[in-house]
């Protein structure tokens, strides 16, 4: 109940926090999202560069997270910007990978039929194969939140600000129930976005009928 | 309408050619059917026309000009096209996917809806009740009419069909069959057709054209192919019971007799016997005043049934073809039902005649005997 107390007495504070965190994420995913849908269609049409480039986003997810902000911190420095760009390559890998994978397992069928009916590329990829892929695409990006939302509390330890701040200041200080509220509140995050991403790509499905 | 001229394919990597300096015409209006094993080329062949894929050397010609220069999505916005595994786009409707083309093609939205609609009808789905469904809502037999009610939205004048109806069973795939010749004497396209099953190339060929690793060995009316065979090849091909393939090459209406046992609703009891017993087949039809078959009365059923009227004493119809079905058809359908006889109605179900075991039997000892 010392957490409720806690909250209570420093509900701005936390709520500023919780915000922060929530810019953070939204931001990093969003342009995940617009590089790694990109890249990921990018490299449908060509072999080898799908293989380089897959490779490339899965050694950067291997990283571990504060290894990763160590070596953004010496070009970036310290703050919003490096834990920012930490966060954006990590959700790189699975959008990347699911919009390729997405792009590549629809039936071959289709794609000839809608070639064979004389649809140019531009054509064939806006109304067939994003429209067919979009559920393989909501998943990644889907995997990608949840997962950057734990990395995001980590990036406060670099001044990225966010709900991470209070585990770390509450360590520092032992203060328990602060520790306590920063969990609760990146955890209610991490539960909530899977819950509204899966809800969207489950709609997605049954309107793509597959 | 299409000439191919030394058309030759060699695929990267391999030392066969796929389709070696082939020449072929198809005139306007024909159905010209590619047939051979697989590996004949001669799906390839076909995926040259509307260059899906592109000749290694040679030329194609489409009403006279060359179409390595014509841009291919224009080219291929005028060919209509029609493949095995359908390709129906699973995200759209019915209604979307048969507007393809004309969306392509920017129509306004006005025409698209009415010619869509229209198609449908044209390829017999009901626009109201299929319409606005999607393909995974539609059967086998079904998804296939409405790729070809997309493939002819924008009314191309050439069609490319690559085994549009082997993904069926047989029972659906020879309705389709005779259901896309009826809409072919309509609508007269040109249609290169690919099928590796020659009963197929026999119905609906008017020439076909037998490939063997990519090289063309008889290009000829299919009963040209039968009765003169241009070697092993063909002769293997086409198999040994000949007799019953040339049923495939002669429909129901063309040998209709006039004599068709055809009794209305109130014909009495007495009548009926007389009829049944003049009858070769010892059975008769009930018609209604419109013309439709409503019943059949046999032997078996006058003796045992009660009733003085026709209307009283009928049976169920076990089946009937229509009137542009094969022979071959018609002689699937009575081995079904186990009769000799099987009622013949037109597009439209009204009656038309009967055909039985012993018409066809006739036809194939004239066959015998004009050779």
């Amino acid at each position: 109940m010392e957490v409720i107390d806690y909250f209570i007495r420093r509900q701005s504070m936390v709520m500023e926090l919780f915000w922060e965190h929530m810019y953070l994420i939204v931001v990093a995913v969003g342009i995940a999202v617009a590089v790694g849908v990109i890249l990921g269609i990018i490299i449908t049409y060509n072999r080898t560069l799908a293989q380089g480039v897959l490779i490339v986003c899965q050694v950067l997810m291997t990283i571990p997270s504060i290894a990763m902000l160590g070596l953004l911190l010496p070009f970036f420095g310290i703050g919003f910007t490096t834990g920012m760009l930490a966060l954006v390559l990590y959700s790189l890998l699975p959008i990347v990978r699911n919009t390729h994978s997405g792009i590549i397992e629809i039936d071959k069928a289709i794609i000839e039929a809608a070639t064979g009916m004389g649809m140019n590329e531009w054509r064939k990829l806006t109304r067939i194969k994003l429209p067919l892929a979009l559920p393989v695409i909501m998943a990644g990006i889907r995997t990608a939140t949840v997962m950057v939302v734990g990395i995001g509390a980590i990036a406060s330890y670099i001044g990225a600000g966010g709900l991470g701040q209070l585990i770390f200041n509450g360590i520092s200080r032992t203060n328990p129930p602060m520790i306590i509220t920063g969990a609760i509140f990146i955890s209610i995050i991490a539960v909530g976005f899977d819950l509204i991403l899966g809800w969207s790509e489950r709609r997605l499905h049954v309107a793509g009928r597959d | 309408m299409i000439r191919l001229e030394n058309l030759t394919k060699q695929f990267p990597g391999m030392d066969r050619l796929a389709v070696n300096k082939l020449n072929l015409e198809v005139g306007k209006g024909e159905v010209c059917v590619l047939v051979g094993p697989s590996g004949c080329g001669k799906t390839t062949t076909m995926k040259m026309i509307n260059r899906l894929c592109e000749p290694t050397d040679g030329k194609i010609y489409v009403d006279g000009q060359d179409t390595s220069k014509m841009n291919p999505i224009k080219l291929r916005l005028d060919i209509g096209y029609v493949i095995q595994q359908i390709g129906l786009f699973p995200h759209m409707t019915i209604n979307d996917n048969v507007a393809t083309v004309p969306k392509e093609k920017k129509w306004p939205k006005e025409k698209i809806k009415k010619r869509t609609a229209e198609l449908l009808e044209l390829v017999g789905l009901d626009p109201r009740e299929h319409g606005g469904r999607y393909p995974s809502g539609l059967s086998g037999g079904q998804q296939q009419r409405v790729g070809i009610a997309r493939a002819l939205a924008a009314d191309p004048p050439i069609m490319l069909m690559d085994e549009p109806f082997a993904a069926v069973d047989r029972i659906t795939r020879s309705r389709l069959q005779n259901e896309f010749l009826r809409l072919q004497r309509e609508l007269n396209k040109t249609i290169i057709f690919v099928t590796h099953d020659i009963d197929e190339a026999i119905k609906m060929g008017d020439r076909i054209a037998v490939l063997r690793e990519g090289k063309l060995i008889q290009y000829d009316e299919p009963g040209k192919i039968l009765s003169e065979p241009a070697g092993d090849f063909v002769a293997n091909l086409v198999g040994r019971n000949r007799s019953i393939k040339r049923l495939h090459l002669i429909r129901a209406h063309e040998i209709l007799e006039e004599e068709h046992w055809g009794v209305p609703l109130d014909t009495p009891r007495e009548e009926i016997k007389e009829r049944i017993e003049e009858s070769v087949i010892s059975t008769v039809m009930v018609i209604d005043e419109k013309g439709y078959l409503k019943g059949i009365i046999g032997r078996r059923a006058i003796e045992e049934k009660e009733g003085e009227k026709a209307e009283d004493l009928m049976e169920e119809v076990p089946d009937n073809v229509t009137d542009d079905a094969t022979l071959n058809d018609a002689l699937s359908v009575m081995l079904e039902i186990g009769e000799g006889y099987v009622p013949v109605v037109d597009a439209d179900g009204l009656f038309r005649g009967t055909l039985t075991l012993n018409t066809l039997l006739d036809q194939v000892r004239s066959d015998k005997s004009a050779k």
